[in-house]
């Protein structure tokens, strides 16, 4: 690396989120474009219902109306999209029209679209449009839809499975027969979304003198929807542009191919005026993808030292009508499979998935993506075995945990893992929270009639993926990114990357590196990212890559520009170049005095090449890209804990502590890497207590309101502690892992087996997301009712 | 409709229809820095002063403005009301995506104005109205509280 | 349906004084009043309503204002809940309103929705129509036939139906000053800070105690049963019994009917023992 004053692993603040404080971001609501025109949908209200017959005649003649147009109109502007990845052998889906043709699939699929001058017009003219529906059978329960008189979600699909897999390695039965102790338990996980506070929103500008389209797109993944767009609009590449600025939260709600947005593009590509569509909170829970709907059976056995034997799992999950499109909505379902006991040495495993498609709202990627699922699963069956085992669940852990110096090792599943250090996580956890002090005080209370409990998992998280995730498959997704370093005439430097910032910070660690790098202060450096016009192409934010990833292309290209500069500098000093180095904005010789400033050097680069040595090579410009190589991805682990205290009479759980142990790897900025964890650790507790998408019997959402669907809020969350152990990956220089989804993958698992934990002594157990204060009285009894249920 | 009000110190009159919230108005004169979240005064995005008092700007309409006094983001910051909070909130990365910080802001300084010495506990039930889903909220509660010290303390 | 956020077109007027907003009101085609707002903006938002104008009655002064008058309380209607929470007067006399207002949403809300609005919307999962039942309130009513006064057990009818008529303005709570014996209770479960209630108790204790249910049946309700039993002196495990005997409960999403009954034990049960801690 470099001797410049380091910049990497400082916590400084974000340069970028200045503005934000003072009111001056740049939302794209926030953008005005001339002759703008907005978008309104009409949108089933049906789970399940075939299109008789649309009357737009009202609706075009409203004063403000610009345009209407329903399902075929649309479909004849756009290549039909499905979302099937090849080498997921078997998958099927329907291609997905933009908007509903002939029938609907979903209670908010949109059926119509409005332009018009103002929203609120638009909403006007959609109240005049008046649509024929015939109701057909809603598919709502996912445990019936594969019986063979389920109705058909798409009768010419033949049947309601999307994709199945099975993975069958070692003697599982043998193992399970053989075993001291087996365990078994039915998850239920509660289909939930990820609420952006920014809801979705596309402002589609086509100029047709140029036939260019702009996108002015809040999401993480700007080339895709590049591709994506010039694929399904048949426009070529170099005329589709997307520019992403500000966005307000994504979390992988953002990076998927949604028919309201695609028909609003192809609305300003008819029009040729910009077109605007923002999703309103409540067509948000209608239309956003949902995630993480699944019922998981499971058992795990161990031998009389408490060595795990054998797992076994059967996921079945319900995703929406489509399998989206281009990521697929079986990876989540896939990496539940995949990912399960992970942490830990299992020689026989065997684990079933199906994917079902359902007449709700589509699922698709969400933060943590299937880990969440196969967290708390795993960690649910350590918890038992430690129980009926009358083992400590921490001893019973740090026994099976994958030792540290154990690397390179596979998992039953096939999983490759390297750099991790689960028994030093544990180790950590344990001294970060007082475990044993912690025990001792949840005893003591116990007493009382204080119920207390302490939840545990172990986790890993899939960071950093190399092209055999989705390029593989046929999507258009990038594994690999791309930055430039550029110093310019006036000796400053700008920097572009592919990834994306969505406030996670990548734009600062980006600049940091660099920074260091250079011999720079970074907030001295500009940062551009977003823009397919002027960053190179890669694959933007997503499965936690932007610090490991584009950081590492950001290390080589400025490594690249840092030679450029020294080689000119060497030139003009005539000196060996090897024995200059950059700091504090200057080329600094082997003894640190400062030879010529980068300012001085740009401008005879840039004016005076006549005072230049002749046939230099004056390029002070690199573009370096990088991919992983050598591993599927890198994984990151971690280890985590949940304190909390159930009261047994109301069921209402109280967050007493939260502590997280997390390997990243090297650490570019702590507190970034920190805010991420915090972040997602709360997003996690969304889904463990509160948040849930609840659906009638005929496939109707019943909270489709911020008032009715509970997303976290301040009062109710605990102080999260922080710790690290740093085991850098080795399949870069920086060796930086990912940590955007750590959070939420682990917090889920820790918060149930918690409140399991303070629930045992009274007998009740819960194996259901969200675990509501009713669920946990039904647990314990004190409530009558079915254990695990709809609503 | 015609209304009259004070904005961020400046005089001004519009036409507005009856319809149109006031975070929706505000926008619309180029004041972004007020979001619009959920439009069912349940998220707080769209926290505005309204003499002096933290409001729902889409639980308000425009013309409920009139002959009020208004201020936003823009206008707080501009008279450096908040700049200790802005400044906490930066060196403590008590935002990321930005979206729900305005009403954050705004909210805190609602809380600091009213109590001088306010516990965390009570930060957070005075922030309890404000969705954020980046942070998980602790860094906002640490920076509200090291400046509500910081004010106690001058 | 309830699948639009910008509301329908709407003419507005701002009314200076009551008589004038009830002969608007008797003028227009389908009209409401807008107090605070906090309500009736959101269901516009949804278009779960789609009226033809709004008459802001917000600056009427006579609505306006806290007085004692005698040996009652009067609170104009558009008293805002904030102005409720800091009153000295209430704060003295009546503790259970500064006590339950304290859980109505958010500061944002409290400053602009007032207590009129939510008497006269009559949710049954919120918390002021049931403190007013409690304290054994009555309501003053002016509309296009004249003024009316109704006690509190008779104005709340059903889910958002009351006994105002159309046309008719809610002015003053007038609530009688709790005699030196009477202690209040106010408890409620919510799934969140400022959420409405899964279940919520408002109580008044003394002579004639009061217990008063929210968010547990399609108004707020009297459990007049352990009333009875409280009043005869019956021991606590007794009065539990009949939390809500003889009460409609209605579940949500939130907590099934089963729920509630088990909550509505709880929380009288804490509110009880609370007192014998006093």
């Amino acid at each position: 690396m470099t001797q410049g004053d380091p910049q990497i692993g400082k916590s400084i603040p974000r340069p970028n989120a200045r503005r934000l404080l003072q009111g001056k971001g740049r939302f794209v609501a926030d953008k005005v474009l001339p002759r703008m025109l907005h978008a309104a949908f009409v949108r089933s209200p049906y789970a399940h219902a075939r299109i008789l017959h649309i009357d737009l005649a009202a609706a075009r003649a409203l004063p403000g109306v610009v345009a209407v147009y329903d399902g075929p109109a649309i479909a004849a502007q756009v290549v039909p999209f499905v979302g099937i990845l090849t080498h997921m052998t078997g998958m099927k889906s329907p291609p997905q029209p933009a908007l509903a043709c002939g029938v609907t699939h979903w209670q908010g699929e949109p059926v119509v679209m409005i332009v018009a001058q103002s929203r609120a017009l638009a909403e006007d003219a959609a109240g005049l449009v008046e649509v024929d529906y015939d109701p057909l059978p809603p598919v709502c329960d996912m445990a019936t839809a594969l019986a063979p008189d389920a109705p058909l979600v798409h009768p010419d699909l033949g049947t309601n499975l999307c994709w199945e897999r099975r993975i069958d390695v070692g003697a599982v039965d043998d193992a399970f027969a053989q075993a001291t102790h087996v365990v078994e338990r039915q998850f239920v996980i509660g289909r939930h979304t990820g609420v952006t506070l920014e809801p979705r929103v596309c402002i589609y500008d086509y100029d047709g003198s140029e036939e260019r389209l702009t996108l002015h797109y809040s999401g993480q993944v700007p080339h895709m929807m590049q591709a994506v767009l010039a694929k399904h609009l048949g426009l070529p590449e170099s005329h589709v542009r997307v520019i992403a600025e500000d966005v307000g939260g994504s979390f992988g709600i953002k990076i998927h191919t949604y028919g309201d947005e695609i028909a609003t593009a192809v609305a300003a590509k008819l029009l040729r005026r910009p077109v605007q569509f923002a999703a309103d909170r409540y067509e948000s829970f209608l239309s956003d993808i949902h995630a993480r709907d699944h019922r998981v059976w499971a058992r795990a056995a161990i031998d009389e030292a408490g060595s795990l034997t054998a797992l076994e799992i059967d996921d079945l999950t319900g995703i929406g009508p489509y399998s989206v499109y281009p990521r697929s909505s079986a990876i989540e379902g896939n990496q539940v499979l995949n990912l399960t006991g992970a942490p830990y040495r299992i020689p026989a495993y065997r684990g079933q998935l199906r994917v079902v498609f359902q007449t709700k709202v589509p699922t698709c990627q969400y933060r943590g993506v299937g880990h969440p699922i196969a967290v708390a699963v795993m960690e649910g069956l350590m918890d038992d075995l430690a129980a009926v085992s009358g083992r400590d669940p921490a001893v019973l852990r740090s026994i099976n945990l994958i030792a540290d110096d154990a690397y390179p090792v596979k998992s039953p599943q096939g999983m490759l893992f390297a750099d991790l250090s689960h028994q030093a996580c544990l180790t950590r956890l344990k001294a970060l929270m007082d475990y044993d002090g912690l025990r001792a005080e949840q005893a003591a209370l116990r007493e009382k009639g204080v119920h207390r409990g302490i939840g545990l998992v172990s986790m890993v998280e899939i960071t950093n993926p190399s092209p055999a995730f989705y390029g593989v498959g046929g999507a258009p997704i990038a594994a690999q990114d791309g930055a430039t370093a550029r110093l310019d005439a006036s000796g400053e430097v700008h920097i572009a990357n592919s990834v994306t910032e969505q406030g996670q910070g990548t734009e600062t660690v980006l600049a940091q590196i660099a920074a260091q790098v250079l011999g720079l202060d970074p907030a001295r450096i500009t940062v551009t990212t977003g823009d397919t016009a002027t960053v190179p192409s890669g694959g933007g934010t997503w499965a936690s890559r932007g610090a490991g990833i584009g950081g590492e292309a950001m290390l080589r290209a400025a490594q690249a520009l840092k030679q450029q500069i020294t080689g000119i500098a060497a030139a003009i000093l005539q000196c060996d170049p090897e024995t200059l180095d950059l700091a504090n904005g200057a080329v600094v010789d082997a003894q640190g005095q400062a030879r010529i400033t980068l300012q001085a050097l740009a401008q005879m680069v840039y004016y005076r090449g006549n005072e230049l040595p002749p046939g230099l090579a004056t390029e002070l410009v690199a573009t370096r890209h990088f991919r992983v190589e050598g591993m599927p991805f890198v994984f990151s682990n971690g280890a985590m804990a949940s304190y909390v205290e159930v009261d047994a009479e109301t069921g209402i759980v109280r967050l007493l502590g939260h502590w997280v142990v997390e390997d990243v790897g090297t650490i570019l900025n702590q507190q970034l890497v920190d805010e991420q964890i915090r972040g997602g650790v709360v997003q996690g507790i969304g889904g463990a207590l509160f948040e849930e998408c609840h659906y009638s019997e005929e496939g109707q959402l019943q909270n489709a309101t911020l008032a009715d669907y509970l997303v976290p809020m301040a009062g109710e969350m605990p102080d999260i502690q922080i710790a690290h152990v740093v085991t850098p990956t080795r399949t870069s220089a920086l060796g930086a892992k990912g940590a955007g989804e750590a959070g939420t993958t682990g917090a889920p698992g820790a918060v149930m087996n918690a409140v399991n934990d303070a629930l045992r002594p009274l007998g009740g157990q819960i194996s259901q997301m969200p675990m509501t204060p009713e669920r946990i009285l039904r647990a314990l009894g004190i409530i009558e009712g079915p254990l695990h249920d709809e609503a | 409709m015609k209304i009259t009000l004070t904005l961020n110190d400046e005089l001004i009159s519009a036409e507005v229809e009856p319809r149109q919230s006031l975070v929706d108005f505000l926008r619309a004169l180029g004041l972004t820095g007020t979001r619009s979240g959920c439009e069912h005064g349940v998220c707080g995005a769209c926290s505005v002063r309204v003499a002096g008092q933290v409001v729902r700007g889409c639980l308000m309409l425009a013309v409920q403005a009139d002959g009020e006094v208004v201020e936003t983001i823009e206008g707080l910051t501009a008279t450096a009301e908040i700049a200790d909070l802005q400044d906490a909130f930066h060196r403590r990365n008590a935002l990321q995506c930005g979206f729900c910080t305005a009403g954050m802001l705004l909210t805190a300084q609602d809380l600091l104005l009213a109590q001088a010495a306010p516990t965390r506990a009570d930060i957070r039930a005075h922030l309890s109205g404000n969705y954020c889903r980046c942070t998980g909220y602790q860094a906002i509660v640490d920076a509200v509280a090291e400046v509500a010290q910081a004010r106690a303390a001058r | 349906m309830r699948e639009r956020m910008k509301p329908t077109a709407f003419d507005y007027q701002r009314a200076g004084s009551v008589a004038e907003a009830v002969a608007i009101y008797h003028h227009a085609e389908d009209a409401r009043y807008l107090a605070g707002g906090q309500s009736l903006i959101a269901a516009l938002n949804f278009r779960l309503d789609a009226p033809g104008l709004l008459i802001d009655i917000s600056r009427i002064a006579s609505l306006r204002g806290i007085e004692r008058l005698g040996d009652t309380i009067r609170i104009g209607a558009m008293t805002r809940h904030v102005e409720v929470m800091h009153d000295p007067l209430v704060a003295t006399h009546l503790p259970l309103l500064r006590d339950a207002v304290a859980s109505v949403a958010h500061p944002a809300i409290r400053n602009r929705g007032t207590i009129g609005g939510s008497i006269a919307l009559s949710d049954p999962a919120s918390e002021m129509p049931a403190c007013a039942l409690a304290l054994s309130a009555k309501f003053h009513v002016e509309g296009p036939d004249g003024g009316k006064t109704v006690p509190a057990d008779d104005f709340f009818l059903g889910v958002y139906e009351t006994a105002l008529t159309p046309g008719e303005i809610l002015t003053a709570i007038e609530i009688p000053i709790p005699g030196p014996g009477c202690q209040h209770g106010f408890a409620e479960l919510a799934r969140r800070n400022g959420d409405y209630a899964m279940t919520g108790l408002a109580m008044m204790r003394g002579p004639d105690p009061r217990i008063v249910w929210f968010a547990m049946s399609d108004r707020p309700v009297r459990a007049l049963a352990a009333e009875r039993a409280l009043q005869a002196g019956a021991e606590v495990s007794a009065v539990l019994a009949l939390a809500t005997d003889g009460i409609d409960v209605l579940g949500d999403l939130n907590a099934s009917a089963q729920m509630k009954r088990h909550y509505a034990r709880v929380l009288l049960g804490r509110v009880l023992q609370a007192e014998v801690a006093r």
